[in-house]
This record gives C-alpha cells, sequence and structure tokens, in this order.
C-alpha cells in the first residue's frame, strides 16, 4: 500500500544526531529534551476542562491550572517531536496507519497493554519528575547522579518485566 | 560569548523538537516491537541510541565548559530524589515494556500512524490524574532521599568529568560490539520489513500457524 520502506538509520547516525540536537538544545533553553512534562499538562488541562475546582484546588496540578496548562515551551517541543517524526515517517515510506503488536497478542489485548503501560509511565514519570528524555538524556548528558540513577532502574525493571511480556512481543 | 542563550521561545522549541523527532524516527523508535526488542536482547537500538547520544552531548558540553563558551553550573541539572527517581524509574521500565513505548517515543509511535501509541498516551494522562489524586499522601516518598543540589557523578565519584566520559565511551564501545553479537544470534536487529511481513504471518489475521513457526525457526538461526 505504501511501497517498500526505506531501513532504520544506522545506531551509531541517530545518535550522533541525537546528541548534537540534545547539546543544542542545552545550548539555546540552558536545559535538555523532555517529553512527559507535556502530559502533565495535558492532564492538567483535563482537569481544568472536567473538574476546574478539583483541578485548581490539587497540591499538584493547581499550580499549572491557574494559567493555560497546555502554554509551555514543552509543549512546542512536542509538537515539533510529532512534526519531525511525521516527515520522517512519510519521507522514508515507514508510516503504517495500524495496531503495532507481536505475533501473539490480540488487538484488543495490545491496547489495553498499551493503556496499562501508559498508565504506569504517567505516574514513574511524576514519581521521578522526568522520563527517559527529561531524566536519562538530558539528565545523563550533564552527568546528573539523578540521570544515572534512573537509567539503572529503568533498565533493570525493563528486563525483569520482560520475563513476563515475552509472548506479547513475539 | 553569553552561552546558554536561555531562549525558551516557539520557533527554537519547535526545530529542536523536530530535530529531536526526525532522529527518533529514524532510529525506528515509532515502532514498539524495535522498542521492546531491546529488552529481549534482539534488537541494542535503545541502548545504542541513548548512549551515544548521552556521550556525544555530555563531551559537547564538557568541551563548551573547558573552552569557557559556557560558564560553570548554567544549565539545568536534576537534583536526586533516590526513592521516587529509583521507583519512577523502574514504574517507566516496566510500564515501557508492557505498554511499547516511553513519553518521547510514544509521540514518534504517533506521527508512524500507530493507534496504540494514542492509547498508550491516554493512559500516560489517566496515570498522572492518578499521582495527582495521591500527591498529598505520597509527599513523604516523593521527597525522600535527597541528595546535593544538582550532584554530578564527577562530583560524587571526585573525578575529573572527562574520565566520567571517556569510561562511557568505553562501555558504550563494548554495549555496541556486544550488542552486534547478541543481535545476530537471536535474529535481530528488527528491520523496517517486519511490519509488513508481520501481516502474512499474523494468526489474527487469517495466516496459519505453519508460517510462523518458518518465521520462529529462522529466527533462531
Amino acid at each position: 500500500m505504501f511501497g517498500t520502506p526505506r531501513p532504520y538509520w544506522h545506531p551509531l547516525a541517530a545518535g550522533i544526531l541525537l546528541g548534537l540536537v540534545l547539546l543544542a538544545t542545552f545550548l539555546v533553553t540552558g536545559h535538555g529534551l523532555g517529553a512527559s512534562g507535556l502530559f502533565t499538562r495535558v492532564a492538567a488541562a483535563f482537569g481544568v476542562w472536567t473538574m476546574p475546582e478539583a483541578t485548581a484546588a490539587n497540591s499538584y496540578l493547581g499550580g499549572f491550572a491557574s494559567g493555560a496548562p497546555l502554554a509551555g515551551w514543552i509543549t512546542w517541543e512536542i509538537i515539533g517531536v510529532v512534526l519531525g517524526g511525521l516527515i520522517g515517517s512519510l519521507s522514508s515510506g515507514r508510516f503504517r496507519a495500524k495496531i503495532e503488536r507481536g505475533r501473539e497478542t490480540t488487538p484488543s489485548r495490545r491496547l489495553a497493554y498499551a493503556f496499562a503501560g501508559g498508565a504506569l509511565v504517567g505516574i514513574g514519570s511524576r514519581l521521578a519528575r522526568g522520563c527517559t528524555s527529561g531524566l536519562g538524556l538530558s539528565g545523563g548528558a550533564t552527568l546528573a547522579v539523578a540521570g544515572f540513577v534512573f537509567l539503572i532502574f529503568f533498565f533493570a525493571a525493563g528486563f525483569l518485566t520482560m520475563r513476563f511480556m515475552r509472548r506479547d512481543w513475539l | 560569548m553569553t552561552w546558554p542563550l536561555y531562549d525558551g521561545g516557539f520557533w527554537p522549541a519547535l526545530l529542536l523538537g523536530l530535530l529531536f523527532g526526525l532522529a527518533l524516527e529514524g532510529a525506528g523508535f515509532g515502532s514498539a516491537r524495535k522498542l521492546t526488542a531491546q529488552f529481549t536482547l534482539r534488537d541494542f537500538a535503545v541502548i545504542k541510541v541513548m548512549f551515544t547520544a548521552v556521550i556525544v552531548a555530555a563531551a559537547g558540553l564538557w568541551l563548551a565548559e573547558a573552552v569557557g563558551i559556557v560558564g560553570q553550573d548554567s544549565v539545568y541539572i536534576p537534583t536526586l530524589f533516590f526513592w521516587s527517581i529509583a521507583l519512577g524509574g523502574a514504574l517507566i521500565g516496566a510500564g515501557f515494556v508492557i505498554g511499547g513505548y516511553c513519553p518521547g517515543t510514544s509521540a514518534i509511535g504517533l506521527a508512524s500512524g500507530r493507534f496504540d501509541a494514542l492509547v498508550f498516551m491516554a493512559g500516560m494522562v489517566a496515570g498522572i490524574g492518578l499521582f495527582a489524586g495521591v500527591f498529598d499522601w505520597i509527599q513523604p516518598l516523593y521527597r525522600a532521599g535527597q541528595g546535593p543540589q544538582g550532584q554530578t557523578l564527577d562530583q560524587l565519584l571526585g573525578v575529573p568529568a572527562i574520565a566520567i566520559i571517556l569510561a562511557m565511551a568505553a562501555m558504550a564501545a563494548a554495549a555496541f560490539y556486544f550488542g552486534s553479537k547478541l543481535e545476530a544470534r537471536f535474529g535481530g536487529p528488527v528491520q523496517v520489513s517486519e511490519d509488513d511481513e508481520q501481516k502474512s504471518t499474523d494468526k489474527y489475521q487469517g495466516a496459519g500457524i505453519g508460517s510462523q513457526a518458518t518465521h520462529i525457526g529462522s529466527r533462531a538461526t
């Protein structure tokens, strides 16, 4: 339907570009790249929309609720990420409208797991004050102890969890 | 020179995000199967790409400080809160393997047409809402184990930053070498073409078990 897709880049090439973009981000903004912060803002915006009083009174999201929760650097950045991803996937023929899953998994099971995994990542990102981008990549690049503690526990839990998830990804 | 510029404007954010997205998509990080294959040792792209990016950016920041383009303590360095970062990191690792993405790569999954990435995002928003609901109760955990403000590994270990960066480069070289060996052993790395092959071997899309057995068999070589 979309023709033959071009292969992924060599990991070294992708890693070097990613590192240079991260370096440029530090030089331009004084901080690194992030991602989970956007979803915190989306949660705040959703809260303001559905239950404004409770959200404004909430000790975690209340700070976002006073202004426009989505107006922030990380929102512009993630709009860029999606645009860059679209340009990459469409120009390379790698775009596929589908539910990606292992062969042993039904689409409904895959979506249930995607939601559950997303919820764990959402909780984890707020506990850790960042995610793979903000703590792993950006924290790692500044040699922050916080970044390496994050990465060690991220990979350890990932390998442990795969012992129970292997069949779903075959 | 006056770097960093501390420019938090729209256009630099959009452009830097766009390049971030291009690199992640090119690496194959819009594919949940490729991302999670890191944890079956079939595909080392996650470790290879992350390691390389951290070293390139760390070396660049080190050089910029060494030649005086960037002042000391002029970029944001996160502070350790051991227990919440350890537990949060573990939850993200588990959620990544269960759900297939992390926050940034879910944006790339969506940009690659993956509906499961959108559902993952909905899960994240729900999880954050849940966290906000119980935030008052977990405050002690959230603040436990605080380290020194913005502490770095070279400060903790009392060695020069460049020693840490060189040690990481040596570890990255080993990760590339042994990672590629393990990829070959487990039939990896995951290729783009598998996205389309999957249809013909998928038992939920009308193909037989036989073709699956061939596929798994060919992987063992």
